[in-house]
């Protein structure tokens, strides 16, 4: 099966990654060659199997309720792109209409 | 045998009985970079300032009588671990002007027995690639032939540990990433069991499948390393509680009794007959020296290539959906919406096999796939595991080859990416289970290094680093040095 434009733009939006046109071409090629790769799992019989997220042998670890000092503001906005004062400029969200 | 060639174990005891200084070493080394690096590339940032305030620390120390075996010696630590302060992009150009506010737990480590920081390593983009050809700065050659690949993700740390560019490095392994470079470089490299050695300020990648370990000269380096950075950590809730046992009380050199499975599925189709001769040769040597040395069967194996490319991109496309361009990183500045200063912001800071891997991971993940792909794979997984476990009940260690093939040119699997995902045949089941594996050169096909892998049980760090011992005890191939 190979993946249409729109299946690729579909999940392009779903991840909000802008793409050319080239990259869409080349990305149905890539995208379906890939999943083709999957097809051979459906020959394995996995009903009343588990699934496994991780292979650790711990689940739902919790930290006892301390409270530790965060790291400075001025060393967490440091690395921001945009700022004003103590925050984040974020893009603009309500867009004119 | 110059000071940049010689192992961490032979280095660390020249230090403590002062016949050396962590300045004389460090400056070794960092001549050692300004002569090949620009040949090699192993690094994105050289620390060369850093590295000798460190060294006088750790000379300091030395002096006092307190040294630790890391103390005063040169260490790379990949881009994608956090270290304060210093230049950490994961090889992208998403994070080309990050500089983390925190140290990495295992960079903590490293702190506290004053290892000499000497550059950060180079690596495919966000550790997404098996040739260091993903790199959004510039490709890294491997030291054995300049016009073929590293192998990678770890490329950076490998070649930098053969051609005498550091010491030892630290790399991150979620797919083969540590060994198939150490492989493809003639290094020795540990993918600990999952969970050993905290995670907390690695930059995540697929997080259950993610680990930390070492690239070193050698096994017993290893172990020393692995003593260093392994341990319980509050701040990564995957990590493993309890304390972790002296790794170097494992290096022995006898396997007598021990049983070695030689899983069948590893051989023929699509092993290069070389690295296959040579894997078989060193199970002999194993045998010769009283292993016992069975074949085997995991007929599941198969299926771990799929598995993984279905739970590895889509734990990325989770992972680096906080790229946003607003807290760090690139951000794409014309935008005059949300919308698209997120879609412009991504399509511009991740490369090709970044973007290729997130939009394959969403696609496993979105409505009416979950079921087929995503869930499938999470299935199968467990069933690898039990085939897994079920063959650790007959057997201490399973041996393989870590690398179908030996090092390939640039540009020959960039134009298809399964055959690059294939790269990583051998060495993804053992993410896929969570157990430890190492990587130890066994051989060399025209020149180029071939890996053994020997996989252990979860927690058999110490089988596995034995084994690799009494196999460097008996053979040379990881004292060769290439000529630069």
């Amino acid at each position: 099966m190979r993946l249409g434009r729109e299946d690729v733009l579909h999940v392009a939006a779903l991840c909000r990654i802008a793409l050319s046109d080239e990259e869409v071409e080349i990305l149905q090629d890539h995208l379906s060659g890939i999943l083709g790769q999957f097809e051979h799992l459906k020959e394995v019989n996995t009903d009343s199997i588990s699934p496994m997220g991780h292979s650790g042998s711990m689940n739902t670890v919790t930290r006892d309720d301390c409270p530790v000092s965060p790291l400075p503001t001025e060393d967490i906005l440091a690395n921001a792109p945009r700022r004003e004062g103590d925050f984040f400029r974020v893009f603009p969200v309500l867009e004119d209409h | 045998m110059e000071l940049f060639e010689m192992s961490l174990h032979e280095l660390s005891l020249l230090l403590q009985e002062k016949q050396v200084s962590s300045v004389e070493l460090t400056e070794s080394v960092l001549e050692r970079i300004r002569v090949v690096d620009p040949k090699v590339q192993a690094f994105v940032t050289i620390t060369e300032a850093i590295a000798r305030q460190q060294a006088l620390q750790a000379d300091a120390r030395i002096t006092r009588g307190d040294a630790a075996p890391l103390t005063g010696v040169p260490v790379q630590v990949k881009d994608l671990i956090c270290t304060e302060g210093i230049l950490t992009t994961c090889s992208s150009k998403m994070l080309g002007t990050f500089v983390p506010p925190y140290d990495a737990t295992v960079v903590k480590r490293l702190h506290m027995q004053n290892s000499v920081l000497v550059g950060k390593g180079n690596m495919d983009e966000f550790a997404m690639g098996s040739s260091t050809e993903n790199s959004a700065f510039h490709p890294t050659r491997n030291p054995w032939d300049l016009g073929r690949v590293p192998g990678g993700s770890s490329g950076g740390g490998a070649a930098a540990v053969a051609a005498g560019e550091s010491i030892f490095a630290l790399g991150s392994d979620t797919g083969g990433s540590i060994r198939q470079p150490a492989a493809l470089c003639g290094v020795t490299g540990l993918k600990p069991t999952y969970g050993l050695v905290s995670r907390s300020g690695l930059i995540a990648f697929a997080s259950s499948l993610d680990q930390i370990g070492p690239l070193a000269r050698d096994v017993e380096d290893c172990a020393l390393i692995l003593n260093a950075i392994a341990g319980y950590d509050p701040l990564d809730s995957t990590s493993i509680p309890g304390a972790r046992p002296d790794y170097t009380k494992s290096l022995l050199p006898d396997v007598r009794g021990l049983r070695i499975g030689l899983p069948q599925e590893y051989f023929g189709d699509g092993i290069a007959s070389e690295v296959e001769k040579a894997v078989m040769d060193a199970a002999n040597v194993l045998r010769m020296a009283g292993a016992v040395v069975e074949t085997c069967s995991l007929p599941l194996t198969r299926y771990a290539l799929a598995v993984y490319y279905i739970i590895a991109p889509s734990e990325c496309s989770a992972n680096l959906a906080r790229y946003d361009g607003v807290k760090y990183g690139f951000s794409y500045d014309a935008a005059t919406s949300m919308w698209e200063g997120l879609e412009f912001t991504r399509a511009l800071g991740f490369g090709s096999e970044v973007k290729r891997r997130v939009l394959l991971g969403t696609y496993a993940l979105s409505s009416g796939y979950y079921d087929a792909y995503y869930l499938k794979a999470l299935k199968v997984r467990t069933l690898i595991r039990n085939e897994m476990d079920e063959a650790f009940q007959h057997f201490d260690a399973l041996v393989s080859p870590t690398s179908p093939t030996v090092a390939f040119r640039f540009g020959e699997r960039t134009s298809d990416p399964v055959s690059m995902y294939k790269s990583d045949v051998c060495t993804i089941p053992m993410n896929i289970a969570g157990v430890p594996s190492i990587s130890v050169p066994c051989g060399f096909s025209d020149g180029l290094p071939i890996g053994l892998q020997i996989t252990g049980n979860h927690l058999a760090e110490e089988t596995i680093l034995r084994i690799g011992y009494t196999y460097q005890q008996l053979t040379d191939w990881h004292t060769r040095r290439p000529s630069l």
